[in-house]
């Protein structure tokens, strides 16, 4: 469990403002606008959004795995323990990739060498980051693939990639993102990929390994089932802002903006059988062309003139939420709303 | 035997199907590696017989792998199966020809999962959405094909005046869209979705269900709605097919399959999925299983499911039990069907 007091003292992760562009033929592209993300040991962080509202690129940006060109950083600060890492020298950087930062990837057979045997993808790590022997590197990536579950390691450490089955091989994955015992895990989509009876393994491994090593977990997901299930905290993202944050259950159960509600309610639940979803009508903006004010208010019931005009700011609103809307007290409960 | 509980079933309610699949059987050869490699084949589909009411919805629901993919090929024509009989209308739309299989296609549409890619990059929308219309060129005179093309983008939610738009003008739900307009344009009987809301957003996924179920009202069509997204099947689908290694092990109406799920597959598929769990009606209990689906190259022998299945017994790896009534219209392919016994926590 996550130790209440330590996490409000050192945040292991903090991003302030973060902002990137993308140069493209059509323009400039603001994936992100300003985010603003807070993780602690021990806890464990969504983002939620869909396609192109920028959960990706905030992942890669904070790995320093973004391609520059075509993307920018153009503001912000990513501390790590306090430590802003895009002022680091590149190589500084790269190096905390995998000791203190690890990432996990949604398509497990492109994150592999297709012509190693795993067992040696693995204990590479232990040779580069701590000059283990080849020997001990085996030993220790066995070690491994027995913790995340890979039946009879010691024989399948010498098999490849493509003989091990996708749910096994985001497991192989995993393995390498904890062989340097990093504090921050960053999976972007780990599961999209999977069958739903493996994806709950593979979550469930997820968690386990987070709540056991302590670590910092930030899980990208689209999928609001996948952020309950795991998650502690949850920011949304809509447009390269987060429009919404704070404690998962709360802000599912209660959102405080209308995007975060639209989403929860456009899942299909068991009562609406027989009637029509609750649809966000429209769809998301064009990241060449934000709107001056809300990027959602065309999409939203309860936009104003206000809404047009200026962009709200994430606003405090007690019990560790926040929301982005300049509405928010209006944003009613699921059942008391109808269209 | 299945074929006179389906005769029986027919006249029972009093509406024959307007698409029936009989023992159908889908093999496909995989390259030798070596040239006297031993000859091995993909049992994709392994008997599978299906009934689709009119104007109703079939879910199919299944791991990947499992052949759903398969069965929506199989069910537009757009492959013959090895072994068994696609009846449209009571005819085999495989011993069609000529202008009575024009007659079968245009009545069977497909709607695929990557709208891009069903898309031709280098025809405008209204290009693709009257190309229907030049290959069963009766239906709408040309002069009046632009119009009938406008109502079709209207019917879909689509600004009409766009029709000289491409394919990548517009987003992934809008191209989505454009592909059930294309599915729609010739007024078919069925409609094949083969995972058509998978690749879109939540927020827009939403928007091309209710237009789904609008045009099935409107249009009395039958669908065909084949998912991997347990959520979207139970709300849209009237009866579900849980299918695992190209055999169908559970069918009934949606609240048979899901409420009173008589397979153990059927239990813990429905159980993986977080949003299932959560729901404030039933509470189910994880049950998770172990490993992955065995490739459909070498399925285990017995019962199909036997090597993952938390409640199998010495039987089930020896004979394979066959799809029996469990209730009125609601069958299962297990020795040991119902509820799987909670373990206490």
């Amino acid at each position: 469990m996550s130790n209440q007091t330590d996490a409000q003292q050192t945040p292991l992760l903090q991003v302030h403002d973060l902002r990137v562009e993308f140069s493209t033929s059509q323009g400039i592209a603001t994936a992100i606008n300003g985010v603003d993300l807070s993780v602690s040991a021990g806890q464990s962080l969504g983002i939620l959004g869909e396609s192109g509202s920028g959960k990706s690129v905030t992942a890669r940006t904070i790995m320093g795995l973004l391609d520059t060109p075509p993307a920018r950083v153009v503001g912000g600060q990513i501390l790590l323990e306090g430590e802003d890492l895009l002022s680091l020298p590149s190589k500084v950087r790269r190096s905390l990739n995998g000791p203190r930062m690890a990432m996990v990837f949604q398509d497990a057979l492109s994150a592999l060498n297709p012509v190693h045997p795993v067992g040696r993808q693995i204990g590479e790590l232990f040779r580069v980051h701590r000059g283990y022997s080849r020997a001990a590197a085996k030993r220790a990536a066995i070690e491994l693939m027995d913790r995340v579950k890979i039946p009879a390691a010691s024989s399948r450490v010498n098999d490849y990639p493509h003989q091990f089955s996708g749910g096994m091989r985001q497991r192989i994955v995993i393995a390498m993102a904890l062989a340097l015992d990093p504090q921050l895990l960053i999976a972007d989509e780990p599961t999209t990929a999977l069958d739903v009876t493996v994806q709950a393994q593979i979550l469930a491994l997820l968690k386990e390994q987070q709540v056991e090593r302590n670590m910092g977990l930030v899980l990208i997901t689209h999928d609001i089932s996948v952020v309950r299930e795991v998650t502690d905290h949850v920011a949304v993202m809509y447009a390269g802002r987060v429009v919404e944050q704070g404690p998962t259950a709360q802000v599912l159960s209660a959102p405080r903006h209308p995007y975060t509600r639209g989403l929860a309610e456009s899942v299909a639940s068991e009562e609406l059988k027989g009637s029509r979803l609750p649809a966000i009508p429209g769809s998301p903006p064009d990241l060449l062309n934000l709107p001056m004010g809300c990027s959602f208010a065309n999409r939203c019931w309860l936009a104003t003139e206000e809404c047009n005009g200026r962009v709200p700011t994430l606003t405090e609103l007690g019990e560790s939420r926040a929301t982005a809307c300049f509405h928010h007290e209006e944003v009613q409960p699921y059942a008391a709303h109808s269209r | 035997m299945p074929h006179i509980v389906a005769e029986h079933a027919r006249r029972a309610t009093n509406t024959s199907p307007i698409m029936e699949l009989r023992g159908v059987k889908q093999h496909y050869a995989i390259a030798r590696p070596l040239p006297f490699a031993p000859k091995k084949i993909v049992r994709a589909l392994d008997g599978v017989d299906l009934r689709v009411k009119p104007g109703s919805t079939l879910g199919i629901i299944g791991e990947s792998g499992c052949g759903k993919s398969t069965l929506a090929r199989i069910l537009s024509g757009l492959e013959a199966p090895s072994e068994g009989e696609v009846l449209f209308e009571g005819v085999d739309i495989n011993s069609l020809r000529g202008a009575e299989k024009r007659h079968m296609r245009q009545n069977i549409q497909l709607i695929f999962q990557d709208p891009y890619a069903a898309l031709d990059p280098r025809m405008s929308i209204e290009q693709i959405l009257s190309e229907p219309f030049e290959i069963h060129p009766g239906l709408v005179p040309e002069s009046g094909r632009r119009r009938k093309v406008q109502e079709l983008m209207e019917l879909v939610g689509l600004n009409p005046d766009h029709l000289g738009r491409y394919p990548h003008n517009f987003s992934g739900g809008q191209q989505q869209r454009i592909g059930i307009a294309r599915g729609i344009a010739l007024n078919p009987k069925v409609l094949i979705c083969d995972e058509a809301v998978s690749a879109l957003d939540v927020s827009v996924r939403a928007q091309v269900v209710n237009l789904l179920q609008d045009l099935q009202q409107e249009l009395g069509l039958s669908f065909v709605f084949i998912a991997h997204d347990l959520q979207i099947v139970r709300h849209i689908s009237d009866e579900v097919a849980t299918m695992y290694l190209g055999r169908i092990v559970e069918h009934g109406t949606f609240a048979q399959v899901y409420d009173h799920s008589e397979h153990p597959y059927t239990q813990a598929l429905l159980s993986a999925a977080p949003e299932l769990r959560q729901g404030n009606g039933t509470k189910r209990e994880l049950i998770m299983l172990q490993g992955d689906p065995p490739s459909p190259l070498d399925p285990p022998p017995g019962c199909r499911f036997h090597t993952r299945c938390p409640i199998a017994q010495a039987r089930c790896a020896q004979a394979e039990p066959t799809l029996d009534g469990v209730g009125e219209g609601h069958n299962a392919r297990c020795f040991f069907p119902g509820p799987i016994p909670v373990r206490s926590a």
